[in-house]
């Protein structure tokens, strides 16, 4: 099944990246070109077996219930988190205007 | 007394430890070397400053006494997908372009506490997404090697090192750096280091920790070293590894000494070799390697065995399904909010200004992949795409698990070419992809693999073998490496050009 170019619009607005005209015609037969090839996995007899979700097995550990157990990671770390922001303002990250 | 530049990880380290030279030179010669390769463009920012900091605690501890870390005075590159506090990360970006970590990677601060310096911060593929380093924002990186044309044609084209780890390849096998770090999501470390004559290793998943390295895929993406001998890989390897609690796929298992335990005495051990990586199309030199690869592991003392990986050729498109979607999802957090990059046209709102920010931030095939990954995650397609894309990959891990029933260690190519020009495969992603037919199902069932230097092929250009072991067992493929490597008597390295 192939993309067209309003599908791949529409993909680029679910994924938030603007794109004009001109490059959804070229990336629509780009896409449709990689999603025919990827069709043959259809082939494959997959009704006995379950999706990979661990490749090694593993469990998910929880930290221990102490406020900044890792100091690297916790909290009051505020100025870091902002200082590669393009906009911070008054310790928060700055945006345009949500609400007219 | 050799160049300090043609000394290995093991032979630095030893060399700083005996006293035969200093951290200080060490570092000296490689800022130098790095200096006179700005032609490669293989760093987006050097660090000489740094590698010189780390030298010179190294030789203050040894002056001291102290006891010398595993990586002592060997002043490494890093892949620009690491973050380094205070060092510009980009994944070769642009929406990241600028980024200044507050904090460090949890990979190469272990290498760090090891004694290792940092001579800069290497070109890759654009977060990591392509097989030739022609993806980067900041240009394309060049290989040191060139071919032999004996006809006087192509002689002087410039190839690909390889990708994404494509500064990695280039600046090991240039004799810059003694060794760099790489990452690996479908060969990402493998293939670059066969197409430059040097070796690399992608441990078992969740070896090295993934906090602080640009995630592109996650339940795929490896760290692993790039180095030009099987012990510098053993070494560094050991120096990356280890369990960390910020990484929640991280393994809890204590490091094996992966150096003390090298030993190229293969007898008793099975190699496997699977049918189905005999396709068509591949070069007759790279099956030439391969057929070499098995009496050199036969010499070893091993016994060779074929084996058979039926779901082989559905690892690919499975890959180009699972990759792109966990890529969709986390390249989601480049907003123009919280770092990086931020695109505001006149009168914006926040959805426009997303929009605007990640049209100008990301390269093309970052994009393909964002789209193709949000097309097969959205609604209506996600059954017949991603979840079909993960049953394939557990009958693909499931292949590897019966096969171990037959043999320690897979024997294999780990391209079907040696490097291709740059600009041969950038009109055709699907022909890109094929490049990595050989490197993905390792990494779609996530266990340790590496290529080792095998041969020159007739254009005088490096060709490399593959080793896959079982999970955990990253010492079987070291092992089985160390064999090819003392049979293989690999040392041809790029003609100096640049």
């Amino acid at each position: 099944m192939s993309v067209d170019q309003t599908t791949v619009a529409k993909i680029a607005s679910l994924a938030r990246i603007k794109m004009s005209e001109d490059e959804l015609a070229r990336m629509a037969p780009e896409l449709s070109q990689i999603l025919d090839w990827v069709e043959q996995l259809g082939e494959v007899d997959t009704s006995q077996v379950e999706p990979m979700t661990a490749v090694i097995p593993n469990t998910l550990r929880l930290r221990d219930d102490v406020i900044d157990a890792d100091p690297l990671t916790g909290g009051d770390r505020r100025d870091a988190v902002l200082a590669n922001a393009p906009a911070a303002e008054h310790g928060f990250f700055g945006v345009p205007k949500v609400i007219e | 007394m050799t160049e300090l530049t043609e000394l290995g990880v093991k032979a630095i380290r030893d060399g700083v430890a005996a006293g035969d030279f200093t951290a200080r030179e060490v570092a000296e010669a490689h800022n130098v070397a790095v200096a006179a390769a700005g032609e490669l463009n293989a760093f987006i920012v050097t660090t000489p400053d740094h590698a010189l900091a780390a030298a010179e605690k190294v030789d203050a501890d040894r002056a001291a006494g102290k006891q010398l870390g595993a990586m002592a005075g060997v002043p490494i590159g890093m892949k620009d997908l690491f973050a380094t506090q205070g060092v510009q990360t980009t994944a070769a970006s642009h929406i990241l372009e600028g980024f200044t970590p507050e904090y460090e990677s949890t990979v190469s601060q272990n290498l760090w506490n090891a004694g290792a310096g940092m001579l800069g911060k290497l070109n890759l593929d654009q977060f990591a997404m392509g097989s030739s380093n022609e993806t980067s924002y900041f240009g394309n990186v060049i290989s040191p090697w060139r071919r032999k044309g004996a006809d006087g044609f192509g002689g002087n084209a410039d190839l690909a090192p390889g990708g994404s780890s494509g500064g990695s390849s280039a600046v090991v096998a240039a004799r810059i750096a003694p060794a760099a770090t790489g990452t690996d999501t479908g060969g990402s470390i493998r293939q670059p280091a066969a197409f430059t004559g040097i070796c690399g290793i992608k441990p078992t998943y969740g070896r090295c920790s993934r906090w602080g390295v640009v995630a592109f895929a996650s339940s795929l993406d490896q760290a692993g070293p790039m180095a030009r001998s099987v012990e510098d890989c053993a070494i560094m390897l050991g120096a990356m590894a280890g369990f960390d609690p910020k990484d929640s796929t991280s393994l809890d298992l204590p490091v094996p000494e992966w150096e003390a335990n090298l030993s190229a005495d293969l007898r008793g051990k099975k190699v496997g070799i699977p049918k189905e990586y005999r396709m068509e199309g591949t070069d007759p030199e790279i099956l030439e390697s391969w057929e070499r690869g098995k009496e050199w592991l036969r010499d070893a003392g091993a016994e060779v065995v074929d084996i058979s990986l039926p779901h082989t050729k559905y690892a690919l498109p499975a890959y180009y399904i699972i990759a792109p979607a966990e890529a969709s999802s986390n390249l989601a957090r480049y907003d123009g909010v919280r770092y990086g990059l931020r695109e505001l046209p006149n009168g914006a709102g926040l959805q426009d200004m997303y929009a605007a920010t990640r049209a100008e931030g990301f390269g093309d095939e970052v994009k393909r992949r964002i789209l193709i990954g949000t097309y097969v995650l959205s609604a209506g397609f996600y059954d017949a795409y991603y979840n079909q894309a993960q049953r394939v990959r557990t009958l693909i891990a499931r292949d590897f698990e019966k096969a171990w029933a037959q043999c320690d260690v897979i024997l294999a190519p780990t391209t079907p070419t040696a490097a291709f020009a740059l600009g041969d495969k950038m009109d055709d992603p699907l022909a890109m992809y094929l490049n990595d037919v050989f490197a993905v199902p390792a990494s779609l069932a996530g266990l340790p693999a590496m290529s080792v230097p095998a041969m020159l092929n007739g254009e005088g250009l490096p060709l490399g073998l593959q080793l896959i072991g079982k999970a955990f067992d990253e010492q079987g493929v070291l092992n089985a490496g160390l064999a090819i490597q003392q049979r293989a008597g690999f040392d041809a390295k790029p003609e100096k050009w640049w």
